[in-house]
């Protein structure tokens, strides 16, 4: 069945833009390929590795689970959004930086639009909560030690015990 | 893999969506939260021609609580993050609260729904569990009325449920807890957000005498469909829940399930741990029935 183009309007990074796209386009597509915010990873499309990640109206989603029709009159807001428009750091991504919290980097811009808004709702989570809160992102080279002691730098908790 | 084309149907009311399933049958899907839906579009195991957004329907039911019936009502909207969320869930339901944190992950909790969830009706999903173990119905609507199935003739076989080509899930209602009642859910599953190798949902009421007065006992991943264990509830009805009497509930239930086995856990180990989490949930239903825990 010929499906024809619908009409999307639709505010990413506080940016409104507007676009004729095929329903079937996803929204990590939609990012990556229509509006070149190539920060969103893509891995395996259907939602467990987290790569994809993005904040619909400030929650974090799987970007490959939703129609980029899907965010019509929706905030979307992606990797590109950290950073200050001076190129400062958002802390998270400092702390990730101190932290060696990421090597290739493929799961990082997933991990961080899931861990800011984690940290918006828990100012103060434990090791144990960082931990729970990171379980939806895959993390195949740090195994996750630095991510979990950047997201505690950020938040001001304790650091886990461990031998120096 | 890419999703092949559809034709996007964006409807404003609930009557629209249904004309819209109506006039387009089993060519048609309805696009709830996409958390199922999506992955098997992504695969192409699902090519519907027609997606019909539900999202966009103004005039689907809030959740509330019947004044009548006092049951809690939660609509087609309802999204595993509000359930997690909701300021008096612990009150409201402490089995859907407790149930839902091992629901998949944060990320999908957020845009899942509940009624998308049964429609999918995965035999490994939690929720559809939660269901039969509180006794729930479902509404089915459609456009030429509406109708009510208790959850235990809902999950007619695997991804299959009683809703017909034309009907849409479009509330749960779950009954207000008796007096002297408990609930306990526990999975095990290989990590955090992974499906459960196996699941349990206890319900259990006691009488003033404090012997069980009625139980029910859910299990996920424990076959085509969630299995409500009746043979184990019937050696728990009019007794006292002793160690034993638990344990020969425990060994029934395992009787009575019929796992598939998977890459993670054989059937034999499936079964294994059906009995092992009756053993365990049980009690805590009891004890917090008594009181003694939360």
């Amino acid at each position: 069945m010929s499906a024809g183009t619908v009409k999307v309007v639709t505010r990413v990074n506080g940016i409104e833009y507007e676009r004729e796209v095929e329903p079937r386009l996803l929204l990590s597509d939609f990012l990556r390929g229509h509006l070149d915010l190539t920060g969103t990873r893509v891995g395996c499309e259907h939602g467990v590795c987290g790569a994809c990640t993005v904040q619909v109206d400030g929650l974090p989603v799987r970007s490959c689970l939703m129609f980029a029709v899907q965010v019509n009159a929706r905030d979307v807001s992606t990797v590109e959004s950290l950073a200050a428009p001076d190129g400062t750091l958002h802390p998270l991504q400092q702390a990730f930086r101190d932290r060696h919290a990421l090597q290739c980097g493929y799961c990082t811009a997933g991990i961080l639009m899931t861990m800011s808004a984690f940290l918006a709702d828990n100012p103060t989570p434990d090791e144990a909560a960082v931990r729970e809160a990171l379980s939806g992102n895959l993390c195949r080279c740090t195994g996750y030690q630095h991510i979990v002691d950047a997201v505690l730098d950020v938040a001001g908790s304790p650091q886990r015990e461990r031998p120096e | 893999m890419k999703p092949a084309s559809f034709r996007y149907v964006a409807p404003p009311t609930l009557e629209d969506a249904l004309i819209a399933k109506a006039e387009y049958g089993d060519d048609a899907m309805f696009l709830a939260g996409g958390q199922s839906l999506v992955p098997a579009m992504n695969f192409r195991l699902s090519e519907p021609a027609v997606l019909i957004d539900i999202n966009t329907i103004t005039d689907l039911p809030p959740i509330h609580t019947d004044a009548t019936t006092g049951e809690l009502r939660l609509g087609a909207r309802t999204r595993h993050r509000d359930l997690q969320y909701m300021p008096d869930i612990g009150a409201a339901c402490p089995l859907l609260r407790e149930a839902i944190v091992h629901v998949a992950h944060p990320q999908i909790r957020n845009r899942g729904t509940l009624c998308g969830n049964l429609s999918h009706a995965d035999p490994a999903s939690e929720m559809p569990a939660v269901m039969l173990a509180l006794d729930a119905r479902m509404r089915l609507a459609s456009i030429s009325g509406e109708r009510w199935v208790a959850a235990r003739d809902f999950f007619e076989g695997i991804y299959t449920t009683a809703c017909r080509e034309d009907e849409m899930l479009v509330e749960v209602a779950i009954p207000a807890a008796a007096p002297r009642s408990a609930t306990c859910f526990l999975e095990v599953a290989r990590r955090p957000g992974d499906f459960a190798m196996m699941g349990v949902a206890v319900a259990i009421t006691l009488d003033t005498a404090g012997r069980c007065e009625d139980a029910r006992l859910a299990y996920c991943g424990a076959g085509d469909t969630p299995v409500l264990a009746t043979g184990a509830a019937d050696i728990l009805t009019g007794s006292v829940l002793t160690e034993d009497a638990i344990a020969a509930a425990a060994a029934q239930a395992s009787r009575e399930i019929a796992p598939l086995g998977s890459i993670h856990a054989g059937a034999d180990y499936q079964r294994h741990l059906a009995g092992v989490l009756t053993r365990r949930a049980v009690p805590i239903a009891f004890r917090r029935v008594a009181g003694e825990i939360e």
